[in-house]
């Protein structure tokens, strides 16, 4: 067991000019090779540096270093790599959420270490401090996953599970008791569309989880406009106290998250703020390709029009650049003549200058992420990495178990995706045991000879 | 001086003593009655889900009970044929005559082993070490080991209604002494209940009102590399029936009178396997229950009612009975009675079910807490396996999750200990499909030809087989198919698409539809028996499921290989939360593996306990 592979980020989260994701394990080089295409890191030397683009689904995240080392020669004697991205804690979350989609899981506190001292790399004084983790982490493992799970999604993936044992008890009587009629005899056919409809669920679910990812991690945002529209005045307006709240690290051209504003439960984070203070004016000063990346970038495009101005080419081409992307029109200055001539859907018209409906943009932008159902308090998401991964898992087995049932496979080797999704969500909850299968059968069966 | 003795003939005892005496151990069978060596108190039937992939494991290593049930069936089925291969099972009628009679005499002309007719008093125990037994007549039999295979006998109870009677099944003599002395030794008891149902005259039930239920129309058999060509038509039928509301209104006037319901049962009854009156209290909405009628056998007239158990009285009991279609007119020739009985906690056990308490002491079969005659035969074998290694000196054998259901069993009593009655069931097994019927020659003859209970003619069989099965793949992967007017014609009468590329005919059997047989249809110069692309087929149809399976099989196997000594004190491992501890105490898991499984041990547990090991490397390992 010790070898699987793990995965964590390595330095402290906030705000930092770049991060480190740290993996070690069997499988290092084969999960590399699903996220990094540059090189085989399997073939290149220990102790060496690469540069290049980590890749989810064809799409760059980032572009990182990776550093090498081969077992035995690591930290952890293992097959090791560190990742060095770009800081903040959300580049460095994403990778490793990827990390864990693609096979790792995720490091337990000390767990480096612990291999570190069990392969023996660190001798023992050296191990007694992570004995003192260890301690800390069986004395208080149980109160901190009860307080990392909140009850809500407790029984939200509790409820996906009794799905799944429902179909699989089933199953299990039909293999254990072939004789017994009183039960269902599950096929390929009957199973399709019982495993379709969990899959719609676990969607659901992993579509709120990006509504929870947006309360943890707040919504990548760029404001855009032509110049003197408002951008500025807007952002102010936004702030409401002049206090610094948009953080600005200088000479980290390669940090695109800026500053946060937090609008309700929704932190803005916006992207590129120095088109906005420096020249008041984006494209001039970076070109429309590097504009086109912003945008690209970006989960949130307030795009800024003057009341006062009729359209101009460039917001035509601007507007229709953005048009795919969740985006606020946002009609400034509507204390003046509308020469516009034009509506838009989504957009508010406000003053920035006067902070005339201003409160009406906010609620327009939480409506448009919590999509008017979801009560920030509530929590009701999942959140965290790690159950994001393992439910994204549980969508995988499913996909694949509906696979079988398409190619007519017998019905236990359709269940033995189901059962590995049964589990993969047990994991989130902490439950994963045989014996419940086995109650479940003789609660709701009446068998027996 | 015996080297092994063996306290109890049924199905645990008869595999144990054929094994220490077919591996050259000078061995003493202890039994009540030789005519009730193997006998069948409950269903005449051997095998289906999980426990037919036993007896094949059995056969694989060298037991009896698969050729035993081969040679005295009156009827083969095997079951989830529709199914995947890792589900399907073999199940027989077993002549309740033939199968014990075959059994006492292959046992009574067995080298090395004498029997004796003897209730066994106490057992001659010295500074926690077994020297031997004392019968009930004063004479004292010495040993190296003593393997207890003593069933529901141990002061076992017979209820009938309100009757409560010391008696053990059959009519024959309980056990009375053992159970005090094994609670004063240290071992913990518990009550365990069982029942059976009442058996009727075959000439007078009418088959008319029932479904018929007949064999198989191939030749089936557990054993391996078994020739004998049984007649097909000559075996006996089942029957289907139900209960009524007229039954369950029966049985709801009477439950007061029920062993069950009037307070007389101390024991823990079965969950799997419950009365019939337990299935109406608990499931009362169902309007009826299914009823099998099985032949017991072909000299006697005695038909069992499966899915009948019942403790109620005499007259209710024959009322019971007239209300199901088909025995209106029904003559019971044996009432159905519910049996109580002691059982250890089998957690006090080694996983070679050597007791951790008395050494050299095995345990085996119902007196573990199990159910069932395969249950109890394949920890027979093993104890048997187990004790005579152990006088031998050699390393013991012990059967992973991943290799046998019945190793799979033994984990689970001495890991986790059972409430109820514990049935195997191929839910338990969490590598199911390396766990198959099909396999079990693969995954154990080599282990039992190095144990000596393999022949070497046996043996050669085996590998000869596996040769075919090699070569016949090989000619698989080298019949090349091109998407020529031909082949997708030939394709066409066997139900499957043309093809869009070469391939081999080896890939063409990942199709569901194609049968490892249609290679005739390409290459008629293949021969071999259909035993073989039967299995060839298995292998290559399932392979990807199967790497998956066995990959996942692997990363668990890493935990199992590391050991932790039997007399570590966990009081030194700092750190371990107190229930954890304890557990560990009681069970003293061998492995890591093991001590993952053990309720209560959380995975935090397991790192510190995995960390202490590791800088204890000195420390002196005792392997069991």
């Amino acid at each position: 067991m010790k070898n699987d592979t793990i995965a964590a980020i390595s330095t402290a989260l906030g705000q930092s000019a770049i991060s480190i994701v740290r993996m070690s394990g069997n499988d290092v080089f084969s999960i590399m090779k699903t996220v990094f295409k540059v090189k085989d890191l399997s073939r290149v030397d220990s102790h060496t540096i690469h540069y290049g683009k980590i890749i989810e689904k064809g799409k760059s995240i980032d572009e990182v270093l990776i550093s090498v080392f081969k077992s035995p020669t690591s930290f952890t004697t293992e097959d090791m790599v560190e990742i060095n991205c770009h800081g903040g804690p959300f580049v460095a979350r994403k990778i490793l959420t990827l990390l864990l989609e693609n096979g790792a899981r995720l490091a337990e506190q000390g767990e480096f270490s612990e291999r570190a001292y069990l392969n023996g790399r660190i001798d023992l004084t050296q191990a007694e401090s992570i004995m003192d983790i260890i301690e800390a982490r069986s004395t208080h493992a149980l109160a901190l996953a009860n307080k990392g799970l909140d009850g809500k999604i407790y029984e939200l993936v509790q409820s996906l599970r009794n799905k799944l044992l429902d179909i699989i008890a089933n199953i299990e009587v039909n293999i254990d008791y072939p004789e017994y009629d009183d039960v269902e005899q599950l096929t390929d056919t009957l199973l399709k569309p019982r495993i379709e409809v969990l899959i719609d669920d676990i969607e659901a679910v992993l579509k709120k989880a990006d509504i929870g990812k947006v309360i943890k991690e707040g919504v990548k945002t760029v404001i855009i406009g032509r110049p003197n529209v408002g951008k500025s005045s807007l952002l102010n307006a936004l702030l409401r106290e002049d206090k610094a709240i948009v953080t600005e690290i200088r000479g980290t051209t390669r940090d695109i998250v800026e500053g946060e504003i937090n609008i309700g439960g929704i932190i803005l984070k916006l992207i590129d703020t120095a088109g906005i203070r420096d020249s008041d004016d984006l494209i001039e000063r970076i070109g429309i390709d590097k504009t086109r990346k912003l945008i690209e970038e970006a989960e949130l495009i307030l795009y800024v029009l003057d009341n006062n101005e009729p359209l101009s080419e460039e917001d035509e081409q601007l507007l229709t650049l953005t048009e795919h992307k969740k985006r606020i029109v946002i009609i400034n200055k509507i204390d003046l003549e509308n020469k516009i001539g034009r509506s838009f859907d989504n957009s508010v018209q406000i003053s920035a200058l006067k902070k005339t409906n201003i409160d009406t943009l906010e609620r327009k932008i939480e409506s448009l992420f919590l999509q008017g159902e979801v009560n920030v308090d509530e929590r009701t998401y999942l959140s965290n990495a790690r159950h994001i991964a393992a439910m994204r898992q549980a969508h995988q087995h499913l996909k694949e178990a509906l696979k079988s049932a398409s190619e007519h496979q017998p019905v236990d080797m359709i269940e033995i995706d189901l059962k590995t999704a049964w589990e993969t969500l047990g994991e989130i909850i902490g439950e994963s045991a045989q014996s419940t299968l086995i109650d479940e059968l003789f609660s709701k069966f009446c068998l027996g000879k | 001086m015996y080297d092994i003795i063996i306290v109890g003939g049924g199905h645990a005892g008869s595999e144990a003593a054929l094994a220490t005496a077919r591996m050259n151990k000078n061995t003493l069978l202890i039994t009540g009655d030789i005519n009730y060596i193997a006998s069948m108190p409950c269903n005449p039937s051997i095998g289906g889900p999980a426990k037919g992939i036993v007896v094949r494991e059995i056969d694989a290593l060298g037991g009896e009970m698969g050729i035993n049930a081969d040679e005295t069936q009156i009827q083969m089925r095997l079951l989830n044929h529709s199914k995947g291969p890792a589900v399907r099972a073999l199940r027989s009628q077993s002549d309740k005559k033939l199968y014990p009679e075959r059994m006492k005499n292959i046992i009574l002309s067995q080298k090395n082993l004498t029997v004796v007719e003897a209730y066994v008093k106490s057992l001659v125990v010295d500074n926690n070490r077994i020297h031997g037994v004392q019968t009930q007549d004063g004479k004292i039999y010495a040993s190296k080991a003593v393997i207890l295979t003593t069933g529901t006998f141990l002061n076992s109870k017979v209820m009938i209604g309100s009757n409560k009677t010391s008696q053990g099944p059959e009519n024959q003599k309980p056990s009375l002494g053992l159970s005090p002395q094994l609670e004063r030794l240290g071992f913990t008891l518990s009550r365990l209940k069982t029942g059976t149902p009442p058996r009727v005259k075959r000439e007078t039930v009418d088959f008319g009102k029932t479904q018929i239920q007949p064999g198989d129309s191939v030749h089936r058999y557990f054993s391996y590399y078994n020739k004998n060509n049984y007649d097909i038509d000559a075996q006996h039928p089942c029957y289907l029936t139900y209960t009524t509301e007229e039954t369950h209104r029966i049985i709801n006037n009477n439950l007061d009178k029920s062993s069950m319901y009037s307070g007389v049962v101390e024991g823990v009854g079965p969950r799997y396997c419950p009365s019939i009156e337990d299935k109406l209290v608990r499931f009362n909405d169902k309007p009826r229950h299914q009823i099998f009628l099985e032949p017991e056998s072909q000299f006697t007239e005695d038909i069992y009612i499966q899915g009948f158990s019942t403790s109620m009285p005499h007259e209710v009991q024959e009322a019971m009975v007239a209300s199901i279609p088909g025995l209106e007119q029904a003559q019971i020739t044996k009432y159905a009675y519910a049996i109580e009985y002691d059982a250890i906690d089998a957690r006090m056990l080694w996983p070679t079910l050597e007791s951790k308490i008395v050494e050299s002491l095995y345990f085996a079969g119902q007196i573990n807490g199990t159910s069932g005659y395969e249950e109890a035969a394949g920890q027979g074998l093993l104890a048997g396996i187990n004790a005579a290694l152990k006088t031998d000196k050699k390393q013991p054998l012990i059967l992973h999750r991943d290799e046998a259901y019945i190793g799979v069993l033994i984990d689970d009593l001495v890991t986790k200990g059972t409430i109820d009655p514990y049935r195997l069931l191929t839910s338990r097994a969490e590598h199911r499909l390396l766990l198959r019927d099909d396999n079990a020659d693969t995954r154990l003859m080599e282990k039992g030809h190095a144990i000596g209970l393999i022949s070497k003619e046996r043996y050669r069989k085996y590998t000869d087989f596996h040769k075919q099965m090699h070569d016949l793949k090989m000619r698989f992967k080298n019949i090349e198919l091109s998407p020529t007017p031909k082949v997708t014609d030939v394709l066409k009468t066997l139900n499957s698409t043309s093809l869009k590329d070469r391939v081999t005919f080896y890939d063409l059997i990942r199709r569901p539809e194609i049968k490892a047989i249609y290679a005739k249809h390409f290459d008629s110069t293949l021969d071999f028996p259909n035993e073989i692309f039967e299995r060839v087929e298995i292998d290559i149809k399932y392979e990807g499921y199967i790497n998956k399976a066995r990959k996942h099989a692997e990363k668990l196997r890493q935990q199992e290989k590391i050991t932790i000594p039997e007399d570590l004190n966990y009081e030194d491992v700092p750190n371990l939360a107190n229930e954890a501890r304890e557990k560990l105490k009681l069970i003293k898991p061998l492995t890591l593996g093991q001590a993952n499984r053990i309720s209560g041990v959380n995975p935090s547990d397991v790192s510190i306990l995995s960390i202490y090991l590791k800088s204890n490397k000195n420390q002196n390992r005792v392997i069991r």
